[in-house]
């Protein structure tokens, strides 16, 4: 298990706390990674974004050492996957979808356990355990059993304990799926400030407004293969240009507008959205918004009534949309 | 390298927080004691007539009874083992246990340690209502304690079966009723209720291999007297086997699905 040597294929990138080349997994006939190549640079934030499915979780499993790759290499915090899982493990913090604390202890008795399995000194661990438990506003609820705790003070917890062992790269796997959205913002206070202090940061969410909040780089994940990466705006500006979206007052008459609309854009229009159910048509245009004028002359011309007209920047929505030509998730907001 | 320390530090860790578990749900241990107390009341009192006829001479049928459902409670008791790490298992607990840089076997260590620490509070539990009920040990504190050891000790080696099917399974409700499967047909075809010779000479073969009976017949030996080296060797025989065999097989299969 000691190897202390570089490890073919994967150089040590200057200051990346994770690195991955190639990964590639296997899970009967489902190729769940198709060859990832990843790289996170110390103290950043990398928001790994895509659908159910996607592989976001086998490639969090795989570089936290729970799966081991079919093919390719990776390091994470200079230690090598397959050959140094012991001080890999050691350097890194995870946080899971369904939050894994145990019902029964109490939180404190939740970090405590973690501490002690990090093999932490006991003193280093009882001071650990009070700080964490008072930045994330648990020390009323610190000795209750978690049974007891909402779902939001599990995230919390379950945060917490990840970060007992000061890790220097820390992965959370979908951290707010299925908060509701006040304990969702709240976590992304949490988030926040971890990031203010250098803490390296792999997330991965299906929500694409966590992505556009939290991370620094997003690499846009979809059927086992990295199909985008870059920031925020990188990934907006790919899309290019505006997005021109109506809403018609009749909704059986919203593909008559969205042939109007394409129409009347001409050459410009990169990409259609059609959504029969609202009555809606978002149409992303290269170049700037002038265009609108003629879409309202045009449809007014039909006698095609409008409830609502709207020109926005492309959101990572419709970046997804671009990438993949399917619609994203429900987005934070809307999800349940 | 975890050194054997930290390993031994991790699965007690594990084993601390399995345990606070019964610490707060207590009905846990009262649920899990009634079920084999209900056993001995309903056995001792409304078979006790029959069997006694069956029994050896100036022996109670109560101190037959006994060592016999103490074989039974350890191995219901042991099936609690694939439940357990099949709830941590969808819980995502075992996920977070693996992410971190403790020793891998502490899990597996760590619940099979805490089932046979629960195991210990349930016989004692059911011997008591049993010397309330007339049972008495005609031995001695030594043979007593080996054959707590004993019984334990199976306990602990079924513990690993059971960890195997949990794992395999990795669903609570399905480990659970697919233990009984199993185990039922196992303790009723032994010597736990009834001397073999009442049954059919084919099922006695059967039974008089079947571990339940061996380590029933080293405890009845234990506590009842009479020569204990044979039972006791056919006991522990069957017990390393079942553990040699079934370790490795756990550990295997909590490597490959954990």
């Amino acid at each position: 298990m000691w190897s202390t040597g570089p490890v073919s294929g994967v150089d040590d990138v200057d200051g990346a706390a994770i690195v991955a080349r190639g990964l590639k997994k296997r899970f009967g006939s489902v190729l769940a990674l198709d060859g990832v190549d990843l790289e996170v640079p110390r103290g950043t934030v990398l928001g790994l974004l895509g659908p159910n499915g996607a592989g976001k979780t086998t490639a969090v499993k795989i570089l936290t050492t729970l799966l081991l790759p079919d093919e390719g290499e990776a390091r994470v915090a200079g230690f090598d996957v397959v050959r140094q899982q012991e001080e890999l493990r050691a350097a890194i913090g995870l946080a899971g979808q369904y939050a894994a604390v145990d019902e029964h202890l109490t939180g404190r008795e939740n970090i405590d356990l973690v501490g002690r399995l990090y093999h932490l000194p006991r003193d280093e661990i009882r001071r650990r355990t009070g700080e964490l438990l008072e930045r994330f506003d648990l020390v009323g609820a610190a000795d209750r059993p978690v049974k007891t705790y909402s779902g939001g003070m599990r995230r919390r917890l379950d945060l917490g304990a990840s970060l007992v062992g000061r890790p220097q790269v820390l992965f959370l796997d979908e951290p707010t799926t299925g908060l509701d959205i006040r304990s969702r913002l709240d976590l992304w206070e949490v988030i926040r400030q971890l990031v203010a202090e250098g803490t390296t940061l792999l997330l991965t969410t299906q929500y694409l407004e966590e992505a556009d909040v939290l991370a620094d780089r997003i690499a846009v994940i979809d059927r086992g293969k990295v199909i985008a990466e870059g920031t925020a705006d990188e990934l907006k500006s790919h899309v290019g240009g505006e997005v021109v979206e109506v809403a018609v007052r009749d909704r059986s008459r919203v593909r008559e507008a969205a042939a109007a609309v394409v129409e009347v854009a001409a050459g410009a229009a990169t990409q259609t959205q059609i959504d029969e159910a609202e009555g809606r048509v978002a149409v992303t245009v290269r170049g700037d918004a002038s265009v609108v004028v003629d879409v309202v002359r045009r449809l007014d011309r039909e006698g095609i009534e409008l409830a609502d007209l709207s020109v926005h920047k492309p959101t990572l929505d419709d970046v997804f949309l671009a990438l993949t030509g399917r619609v994203a998730e429900p987005t934070a907001g809307q999800a349940a | 390298m975890t050194t054997p320390a930290l390993a031994a530090a991790d699965a007690m860790a594990i084993t601390r927080r399995n345990l606070i578990k019964y610490l707060r749900v207590p009905n846990l241990i009262v649920f899990s004691t009634v079920q084999p107390v209900m056993f001995v009341l309903l056995f001792a009192y409304v078979f006790g007539g029959a069997i006694k006829g069956a029994l050896p001479p100036r022996v109670h049928y109560i101190d037959f009874l006994m060592p016999g459902i103490v074989v039974q409670t350890v191995v219901f008791g042991s099936t609690q083992t694939g439940v357990g790490l099949a709830e941590d298992m969808t819980k995502g607990i075992i996920d977070r246990f693996r992410s971190l840089p403790m020793a891998r076997s502490a899990v597996l260590a760590g619940r099979t340690i805490s089932d046979t620490v629960r195991n210990l509070a349930v016989v004692v539990l059911m011997v008591l209502v049993g010397t309330l009920i007339g049972f008495r040990i005609h031995t001695g504190v030594l043979p007593a304690l080996v054959a707590l050891g004993v019984a334990l000790g199976f306990g602990f080696a079924m513990s690993w079966i059971s960890a195997t099917i949990g794992l395999v399974l990795r669903d609570v409700e399905t480990a659970q009723s697919a233990s009984f499967v199993w185990i039922f047909p196992l303790v009723f075809a032994s010597s736990v209720f009834v001397p073999l010779r009442t049954m059919p000479g084919w099922l006695q073969s059967f039974a008089r291999a079947n571990p339940i009976t061996n380590v029933a017949n080293a405890i009845r030996a234990l506590t009842l007297g009479g020569a204990t080296t044979r039972p006791l060797l056919y006991a522990l025989a069957w017990l390393s086997a079942i553990l040699v065999t079934f370790a490795p097989l756990a550990t295997r299969q909590y490597r490959k699905v954990a």
